[in-house]
């Protein structure tokens, strides 16, 4: 393969974040610091008042939602940032965000369900919290689709920059709900609502699942990058079959 | 590849005003009293008969004291009530939830019976935001089970 591409991106695959050994060391450390957390949380607090060892959800439901605030946080900033300089990093930045954020309001709305059903008594119910955050992960699954619908990366940029930006819209709605109207889900917690036997693995967990975030994301990076490279052969591989 | 055109800035700009008019209504529409998950025991009475026989979700406080469980029949009877004032008495069936206990906020689904009694078609127990673990001596759940002591569950 003697091809002369000019492939800026070449290098840049492997410029995107820590170095290639670097990022795996990361997602290593990332991975036992959430068990670390796990266990902290599992083992360190005492069984809740009223739901007993049912409040252990907290640790993973909690984090999964946070996080996902955090990964669509990021897909709006990336998205402006695409609307506003027209790289196409930002773009792939975005899209990775807005893949490993739709998984996490997945898994938020999953554990929320298992814990809803032995404490609300209801899997799933209509109230604003519980519907907003549906719309939110429905807009992103959205977002993937219409991803991997256009062919054209200039419209496919534009267009998910678009979306990434108005499904990101709906996060502070989200989080707003359970003030804003009524609901079955409950108001946020403070430390002084909770106790500190369970704040300490709250927050060492919500930590853990945002390495696990950053991991997964910066993962998704390099994968974006590698494809949009092999994108970019293949255009120029048929320009050129074309030409000759 | 980052100019945009006049006619895709333009429909950004339109874009961008209907996202911010949304967000604008959500804020101050007041949307509140028109779509609401449940009416208080207060809002179901204000209705009226136009409460009767209508499916609704009625949300409030279980009246301390008034939870009757018959474990042979399976019926479960209490009131719910808005921190205070008039409370609605309400009829369902089937085991409540762990949580369930005088005092704890609820959520039914149902109807208001012209007897005025709410037939709650399913009951959903609304948890604070509190998280506290056992005071010295008191076991979790014990509450619940003192309850359905008697039910063989």
């Amino acid at each position: 393969m003697s091809h002369a591409v000019p492939l800026e991106s070449d290098s840049a695959a492997a410029t995107g974040g820590p170095g290639g050994r670097g990022l795996e060391w990361f997602g290593v450390a990332a991975i036992l610091m959430l068990v670390g957390a796990q266990a902290l949380g599992l083992l360190t607090s005492p069984a809740d008042r009223d739901m007993g060892h049912l409040q252990k959800i907290m640790y993973v439901h909690v984090p999964a939602a946070w996080n996902a605030f955090i990964a669509f946080f990021v897909v709006a900033v990336s998205s402006l940032l695409y609307l506003w300089k027209g790289q196409e990093r930002h773009d792939l930045l975005a899209a990775s965000a807005a893949e490993v954020g739709t998984v996490f309001t997945a898994l938020t709305l999953a554990l929320g369900s298992i814990w809803g059903r032995p404490t609300w008594g209801v899997w799933w119910t209509w109230d604003p919290r519980l519907t907003s955050t549906a719309v939110l992960l429905l807009i992103f699954v959205g977002y993937l689709s219409l991803r991997a619908f256009i062919e054209d990366a200039d419209r496919r940029a534009q267009w998910s920059a678009a979306v990434g930006l108005l499904g990101a819209l709906n996060v502070p709605i989200v989080y707003m709900s359970v003030r804003w109207w009524r609901t079955l889900h409950q108001i946020q917690s403070t430390p002084s609502t909770v106790d500190p036997e369970y704040v300490v693995g709250l927050r060492a967990n919500a930590i853990a699942v945002l390495l696990v975030l950053v991991y997964f994301t910066m993962k998704r990076y390099r994968a974006a990058r590698a494809e949009r490279l092999a994108e970019q052969l293949e255009e120029q591989a048929a320009l050129e079959g074309r030409g000759a | 590849m980052s100019s945009m055109s006049g006619r895709r800035r333009s429909a950004l700009v339109v874009g961008v005003a209907v996202v911010v008019g949304a967000f604008g209504f959500l804020l101050y529409g007041n949307i509140d009293s028109n779509v609401v998950f449940f009416l208080t025991p207060q809002e179901l009475l204000a209705r009226g008969p136009a409460a009767y026989d209508v499916p609704v979700r009625l949300g409030g406080l279980v009246q301390p004291g008034s939870v009757k469980w018959d474990p042979a029949s399976l019926e479960l009877r209490f009131a719910v009530m808005d921190t205070t004032g008039p409370a609605v008495a309400v009829q369902s069936s089937g085991a409540p939830p762990q949580m369930f206990r005088d005092g704890m906020g609820v959520v039914l689904e149902g109807r208001y019976r012209r007897d005025g009694v709410f037939q709650a078609t399913e009951l959903m127990v609304k948890h604070s935001n509190e998280y506290r673990k056992p005071e010295h001596g008191e076991r979790p759940q014990e509450m619940y089970r003192s309850l359905m002591k008697g039910a063989g569950t």
